[in-house]
């Protein structure tokens, strides 16, 4: 399989009163093409930024990452912004759905993005949200929906423009253990018959287990 | 899905907050609308009351008294008859109708009358060159009101007509009706001046005036009977309200450099410190608006971005650059102004529908071109509160939907 991210020791410092904090110190790894990634490790120990800078949603302060041969460790606004447009999905703990847009109309704000005019975007975010088995909620406002129904239309939304890559953050942390099941499940579904590839960052045992590959983090630094 | 719809579905989604928003400006357009109809509407109408009362503005000799409008161009001195050529042949506009005339006292059968040789409209329009001009048979602007020369307007002041008649014969005069009881002589009698016989074609129903003790007679009659001719003592000119305001007075003079220009000031400059209050009432409002609209936009705008910090990172962490988030709000912005300057207008529109018969005594009609200044200025205020906030929401990182960091 072929290298799809490279981190070459990363670090993200922030400036506090007390003195200089390293929320990531010295990480380095690969990630190939089609892994299942599962990111583990104690709260405050950089997980979430590990991820953010992955995606192109922060920068490190120091050290490359490299996304298909492109560095992202300098990337303009822009770039990082075409970046995740182009390349990435989201799913979110939080789900981060848009309150006032029905299901299909939140699966349809990235489409808008990469230029499908509006027939195309009805057609599109309608056959992903019938993966993702929502077809009859599509209309429905995500208050209308169950907690498990709107992590399900995150993840249309992550994969509506065939990413290559997903990022994932406690993606089961609102959810029963029941749906957290059926996401998890779904996730790997998706992960093996799309070939795409999932950073998935978790407390959970049961969930970092759906993993192929794992990254335990603890103060900034791989433990293991 | 675009970047409209996306603002549309927002805008709809916080309809209350959108309301308070444009409450400001929406209310600042409606008084401008109001204020800028009546004014607008009263001026045409206080326009077309002056140029309905005849002859407003009188070109005489330097040294002639003005004291009583009137009677000013009787004994005064003269000046060539040329000077109406100057004027119709020039390039200024706005002037509506002009009447040549020779004034001077005279005795007939012992009594102490009034002689006024005129030229009446046909002959003026009949010369070639003033034909040219444009001013005879020209539609009036609808600011200038009619003609006094119409008729059929039906004027009860009949000093008013004499200063436009249409026609009168070489050997045919008017005769004011305090002259024509003291001669003793009705319509169709004949009377002597100097020697020459005129016929009475009309008798002029009592003014209250000068005019009474006149006798108007063809202009190159009484300039023979006079011994002066060539001559004329003042020229009478109805010029249009609106064009007296935007320097007609001044322009005349520019060509009669030799001649006393004098109008029925006191009417004309109420109407225009009356107009030049209402606008400066406008402009003070608008200045208000600006700021007041501007803030409350502003306001709306920063609470707003506040509130939909998630959102955006939403928006940004998908993949939205920063250039897309300014131009969100910035459209939503201009969106907010549009509906608040349609709004304003409309109600702006209503409310001097309802006050204009109270305030100003006249019924108001829509000004559609009211409706894309206040839009102009509503989509112009809205941006420009809008400016701040949406350049801090571009800001935003995109992990502000996050829940750590």
């Amino acid at each position: 399989m072929t290298t799809i991210l490279t981190v070459q020791n990363i670090a993200k410092t922030y400036n506090m009163r007390d003195g200089i904090v390293y929320a990531l110190n010295d990480v380095s790894f690969a990630i190939k093409k089609g892994d299942f990634v599962s990111i583990t490790g104690p709260s405050g120990s950089g997980k979430t930024t590990l991820l953010l800078a992955l995606s192109g949603l922060i920068r490190p302060t120091s050290g490359q990452i490299i996304f298909e041969g492109k560095h992202l460790e300098n990337a303009s606004d822009k770039e990082l912004a075409g970046f995740r447009k182009k390349h990435v999905g989201f799913v979110m703990q939080n789900f981060s759905l848009i309150p006032y847009m029905t299901a299909i109309q939140n699966v349809m704000v990235p489409l808008s993005l990469n230029g499908h005019v509006s027939a195309e975007q009805q057609v599109l975010s309608s056959a992903v949200l019938e993966l993702v088995g929502l077809e009859n909620r599509k209309n429905h406002f995500p208050r209308e929906l169950s907690a498990g129904q709107q992590q399900r239309v995150a993840i249309a939304r992550a994969l509506v423009n065939k990413p290559s890559i997903i990022f994932a953050d406690e993606p089961t942390g609102n959810l029963d253990p029941a749906l957290s099941t059926e996401i998890m499940e779904f996730l790997q579904k998706i992960n093996k018959e799309l070939n795409i590839t999932i950073m998935m960052v978790t407390h959970s045992p049961q969930a970092a287990n759906y993993g192929n590959a794992k990254i335990m983090l603890e103060d900034g630094k791989l433990s293991r | 899905m675009n970047l409209l719809k996306l603002v549309w579905l927002e805008l709809g989604q916080r309809k209350t907050q959108l309301i308070s928003g444009i409450l400001a400006i929406t209310l600042g357009i409606g008084v401008i609308v109001a204020i800028r109809s009546i004014s607008v509407v009263s001026e045409k109408a206080v326009a077309i009351n002056l140029d309905n009362l005849g002859a407003n503005i009188m070109v005489l000799p330097q040294g002639a008294s003005v004291d009583n409008y009137y009677a000013a161009d009787i004994d005064a001195p003269t000046f060539p008859e040329e000077y109406v050529e100057r004027i119709v042949t020039s390039e200024i506009t706005g002037v509506d109708n002009l009447s040549p005339k020779l004034t001077r006292r005279i005795d007939i059968n012992g009594q102490k009358l009034v002689l006024t040789g005129i030229l009446p409209k046909n002959e003026l329009a009949s010369k070639p060159i003033w034909q040219n001009s444009g001013l005879f048979g020209a539609e009036l602007n609808a600011a200038c009101g009619p003609s006094p020369s119409n008729e059929s307007l039906g004027y009860k002041d009949e000093k008013l007509q004499r200063k436009s008649i249409d026609s009168l014969g070489i050997s045919d005069c008017l005769i004011g009706s305090n002259a024509a009881s003291r001669l003793k002589v009705k319509e169709g009698d004949k009377i002597t001046v100097s020697g020459t016989e005129l016929k009475i074609g009309k008798v002029l129903g009592e003014t209250g005036t000068i005019d009474d003790d006149r006798i108007f007679a063809h202009l190159h009659t009484v300039q023979n009977i006079l011994g002066i001719q060539g001559q004329v003592s003042a020229i009478e000119i109805m010029g249009c309200c609106n064009a007296i305001s935007d320097g007609l007075l001044g322009k005349l003079r520019n060509i009669l450099p030799d001649t006393k220009i004098t109008t029925i000031g006191q009417i004309v400059s109420t109407q225009i410190k009356t107009n030049q209050l209402m606008n400066q009432i406008s402009l003070i409002i608008l200045i208000i608006i600006v700021f007041v609209g501007g803030i409350s936009i502003g306001n709306y705008m920063w609470a707003n971005v506040n509130e939909r910090k998630r959102e955006i990172g939403i928006l940004r962490m998908i993949g939205y650059p920063k250039s897309s988030i300014y131009y969100i709000l910035m459209l939503k912005a201009a969106i907010m102004g549009l509906i608040g300057g349609i709004i304003g207008y409309v109600a702006g529109v209503l409310i001097a529908w309802f006050l204009g018969p109270y305030i100003a005594g006249i019924n108001i009609a829509p000004i559609p071109v009211l409706l894309l200044w206040s839009v102009i200025i509503s989509v112009f205020i809205s941006l420009v509160g809008s400016v701040l906030p949406a350049w801090f929401a571009a800001r935003f990182e995109p992990y502000s939907n996050m829940q750590e960091v």
